[in-house]
């Protein structure tokens, strides 16, 4: 099966789930293979990723903070059109300010001087766009490597390319105001995000995994009211289901 | 005279404990308090790990609503279980819960804890915000926690909200993954709970 005829069948059970997933997301698209490659997921973390995130916990402070503000403030440039795209005016100019100031006064991004003017830099995907657009999420199912997702979020991952300014410099190798790279510049940089959240969470998700009975599970609720919370761009930790217990 | 003795010596030890557990009812000032009390059980040096573990849960017995967060994780299941099975799941939830509680509190017990504010959300419930201070080993991670507080007197803990992400919603559904990946088959939840609190 060929690139296009995945996305084409991606999309097309977006559509025909999304109009009423807004409240299923909880539903598997192929639970018994999504486990199978959460597990080969997790020896590729056991073997290669954690070994790499606790080396860069190592690394000087400074270091790991600066690649962290780095892969951030590229992220930024996927955040301003989505901002735009979700009619979020105010939040896209905090963020092209913090991109411009973070990338010239903070020397490429390494550091933040925008967080200290009070410019939040919020990320934003097309998944989050289109979440905010009232599509539902579609099926859960995990990818290889990349970890858990769903239709929605797929189909986002693959216009966020299109989208992301960095991306059609780097993975479609074009110019934009003379800065040109190549897709190695693109997977490096998503790498060196991974092993920053990675080494980020060391002790987080080194908890989970000793207190889960099916940690599957607890990652995909996680996953899932992660990313509610960030197409709502609020909290809530409302549940009918407490009613029961308020009397 | 050793029989009076030791009268003595235990109800002086029941009051020291009663004292050292009653904290503040106001929630924030209850959470400032509860954390303060875990944090220096854990890093004290002069109590062993089991006399910690101890201490942890009793605290965590007299102010976390152990009943409703249990009948809460369960999910809709616990509408169709007799009395005598839901009795066994209370305590086996309870075991459960306090052998996790533990062993997470033993991974962040070198961490910083500070209480940001307190916000009440409605009549029952107010939400005190917390967070991890930022240390070599992790960014600073904010913690919410939701206090019942139907008796104003008597705060309890609820949930935990880590970055915006509920503990009780994810153990409901981990549980919830559990039993419906077995046909609701309670047995099945029972003995990976028997299974965890053994190991």
């Amino acid at each position: 099966m060929n690139f296009k005829k995945i996305i084409i069948l991606l999309l097309a059970s977006f559509i025909l789930t999304g109009s009423s997933v807004r409240a299923a997301t909880e539903k598997e698209c192929f639970e018994k293979l999504s486990r199978g490659i959460f597990k080969f997921n997790k020896g590729v973390d056991r073997i290669i990723i954690k070994p790499v995130a606790k080396g860069y916990n190592k690394l000087p402070k400074p270091i790991k903070k600066g690649t962290g503000n780095f892969t951030s403030n590229l992220g930024t440039m996927l955040t301003v059109p989505n901002h735009i795209l979700q009619g979020q005016w105010s939040k896209a100019g905090e963020s092209a300010a913090s991109f411009v100031i973070n990338t010239t006064v903070g020397v490429l991004g390494f550091g933040n001087p925008a967080a200290k003017l009070g410019l939040e830099n919020q990320q934003e995907d097309v998944g989050q766009t289109l979440g905010a657009y009232g599509f539902g999420a579609g099926c859960y199912f995990v990818l290889p490597i990349l970890g858990p997702t769903t239709v929605r979020d797929t189909v986002g991952m693959v216009a966020d390319t299109f989208v992301d300014p960095f991306a059609h410099v780097t993975i479609r190798e074009k110019e934009l105001a003379n800065v040109s790279g190549s897709q190695i510049d693109y997977f490096s940089v998503k790498g060196a995000g991974a092993i920053d959240f990675r080494a980020d969470n060391m002790t987080n998700l080194d908890s989970l995994e000793k207190n889960s009975l099916d940690e599957y599970a607890a990652l995909k609720s996680l996953f899932l009211q992660n990313r509610a919370k960030k197409i709502s761009n609020t909290f809530s930790s409302e549940d009918d289901d407490w009613e029961e217990f308020n009397k | 005279m050793k029989k009076l003795i030791n009268t003595l010596v235990f109800v002086a030890a029941t009051l020291v404990c009663s004292y050292s557990f009653s904290y503040n009812s106001d929630p924030k000032i209850f959470i400032a308090e509860l954390l303060d009390d875990a944090v220096n059980t854990l890093s004290d040096k002069n109590i062993s790990i089991s006399d910690k573990n101890k201490k942890i849960k009793t605290i965590a017995l007299q102010n976390v609503d152990m009943v409703a967060l249990g009948m809460y994780t369960l999910g809709p299941v616990r509408k169709t279980l007799d009395q005598k099975t839901l009795e066994k799941y209370k305590i086996l939830f309870e075991k459960y819960f306090l052998k996790s509680l533990t062993s997470r509190l033993a991974d962040y017990s070198s961490q910083k804890f500070e209480i940001i504010g307190a916000e009440q959300k409605s009549e029952v419930y107010t939400i005190v915000s917390s967070k991890i201070i930022e240390s070599s080993s992790q960014p600073e991670i904010k913690i919410d926690w939701r206090i019942y507080t139907k008796d104003p007197t008597k705060p309890l803990i609820r949930d935990l909200i880590v970055e915006g992400l509920s503990l009780a919603k994810t153990q409901k559904e981990e549980f919830n993954s559990i039993l419906s990946s077995n046909n609701n088959d309670i047995n099945i939840l029972f003995s990976k709970l028997e299974e965890f609190i053994k190991n």
